[in-house]
């Protein structure tokens, strides 16, 4: 499982990449992996308004259907819309396609995300719990 | 993993191949080995293998075993032949339905059940309950493996390892005496996949040798499908499933099986109420539909027709093989022909989407 040692985390499995007040948000590779075949994408709207702790977009795989939850509040400002005719890209490459970009209202609510090496142990907690698979 | 699960056969296999294991009914049981879509195209491209052990088996024999499971059935198992298979459902007295299951006939006198895993001991006892002196009922699940070998390249896969001409059982058509790898099974020409294939019965303790020897077999023709692929190639192919298209309280003429119900050829549990159902118009029925606009369709969304609600979603998804979401539902009668405009509640939202006929996936004929 990979964990790339420049992005934050939360733990619903979102990425966030922080560039200036703008926030990248994706979905992590435990999450890819656990959803199984990703068949459908649901993103937010253009110039949304989005509260931390809000789900702003849908995910299906051929068996579940999951939240996209922003860490962050603010207004989105980009939709990777790729996604909405090849969501499997999502199981391809987890890090290098986005869901939404969020221009934050407030940039410290980032400090509550998890570093890298957190995250790795809050995934290998999981993958204990789900019975180590 | 509960310890209460119960486990087939094929246990070790599963884990040898990376099977991510589920609860399913009470069985641990893959859903994948690897992708859920890639299982499902090889399926539809080569072939897949599929434990499918926890199915139930039961037995009915006795001088009469025809006529008991002629009442107990909708379809007319006199019809059948001698090592002739025939898809049925079991009624209550109102016409709901107990299960759907497959009848192999290897005499007047002795019949095989093969039923849904989740509804074995309740068939069992509900068999057991109406049988009359003379009749013996067994359930025999624990005794048989049961692996299915489905796709195009079934056939070409298994005759490498048997010396019998298994071009020879044709579809619905079983042979109770087939050596494969050297292994004594019985083998039928049935599946849930709608492609071409196999089911094999055979001995618990030797399935496990045949699942390596058909694998060794098939080479890159074959891999193992889970129930993730078994759920999704039966649903593109539209085969219902239990808890979903049917159930206690939906009967076979509601979910579109009236093929298979013979009200005009003896009596049987159920016939009554079939009967009435059909001269008083069949108020809900199940239908076909695709989407128009963007979205997934999921069993028990609701389905309305100009803002009222007509229904609810039997069974959807995305159909890997027709490359879009599909789905089936039960519906008010009156909405489920063809060409209506219907929409989907997905969270709390209505899609739009329209009932069709004959959209769902069909094997190329040869």
């Amino acid at each position: 499982m990979k964990v790339p040692t420049d992005l934050l985390y939360t733990n619903e499995h979102e990425w966030i990449k922080i560039e200036g007040d703008r926030a990248i948000l994706g979905i992590t590779d435990f999450a890819q992996e656990h959803l199984g075949d990703i068949v459908f994408v649901e993103l937010p709207e253009l110039d949304a308004q989005v509260a931390s702790g809000e789900g702003v977009a849908v995910i299906e795989s051929v068996k579940a259907v999951a939240s996209v939850y922003t860490p962050v509040s603010g207004t989105v400002v980009e939709i990777n819309d790729a996604l909405e005719d090849n969501p499997e890209l999502l199981n391809q490459e987890p890090y290098d396609n986005f869901i939404a970009i969020i221009e934050m209202d407030d940039p410290s609510e980032v400090e509550d995300l998890m570093s890298p090496e957190e995250y790795e142990q809050f995934c290998r907690e999981q993958e204990k719990e789900l019975g180590g698979r | 993993m509960s310890d209460s699960l119960k486990r087939t056969p094929l246990y070790e296999i599963h884990q040898r191949y990376g099977g991510k294991m589920i609860d399913f009914g009470g069985w641990e049981l893959p859903v994948q080995y690897a992708s859920i879509i890639q299982e499902h195209h090889m399926v539809r491209e080569k072939a897949g293998i599929f434990d499918v052990s926890h199915m139930g088996e039961i037995e009915v024999t006795g001088e009469k075993a025809e006529g008991f499971v002629r009442y107990l059935m909708t379809n007319d198992v006199t019809r059948l032949k001698d090592k002739q298979v025939q898809y049925t459902l079991m009624c209550y007295p109102d016409g709901g339905v107990v299960d759907d299951l497959l009848v192999y006939r290897f005499s007047q006198q002795h019949y095989l059940l093969v039923v849904n895993a989740s509804n074995t001991e309740k068939d069992y006892q509900w068999i057991l309950s109406h049988a009359p002196e003379g009749i013996q009922v067994a359930n025999v699940s624990d005794q048989y493996a049961q692996i299915a070998v489905q796709g195009p390249k079934a056939q070409e896969i298994l005759q490498k390892i048997s010396d019998t001409d298994l071009s020879q059982i044709r579809f619905f058509w079983f042979e109770p005496q087939v050596k494969l790898a050297g292994i004594q099974c019985m083998v039928s020409r049935t599946g849930y996949t709608g492609e071409d294939g196999f089911e094999i019965y055979l001995p618990a303790a030797e399935a496990a040798e045949l699942w390596e020897r058909i694998m060794e077999a098939g080479g890159e023709d074959i891999g193992p499908a889970g129930l993730g692929a078994r759920d999704t190639l039966r649903f593109e192919a539209k085969l219902p499933l239990y808890g979903q298209e049917l159930g206690p309280d939906i009967t076979p003429l509601e979910a579109v099986l009236g093929h298979f119900v013979k009200l005009d050829s003896g009596d049987f549990i159920g016939r009554d109420a079939l009967l009435k159902q059909r001269d008083e118009g069949i108020k809900r029925s199940l239908a076909e539909f695709e989407m128009i606009g963007r979205g997934i369709p999921r069993s028990h969304y609701e389905v309305y027709k100009n803002g009222e609600k007509i229904g609810y979603v039997t069974s959807g998804a995305y159909a890997p093989t027709l490359g879009k979401p599909m789905g089936l539902a039960l519906i008010e009668s009156r909405w489920s022909e063809p060409g209506e405009d219907i929409d989907i509640m997905i969270r709390s939202k209505l899609i739009p989407a329209r009932v069709t006929r004959g959209a769902f996936y069909k094997r190329p004929q040869k």
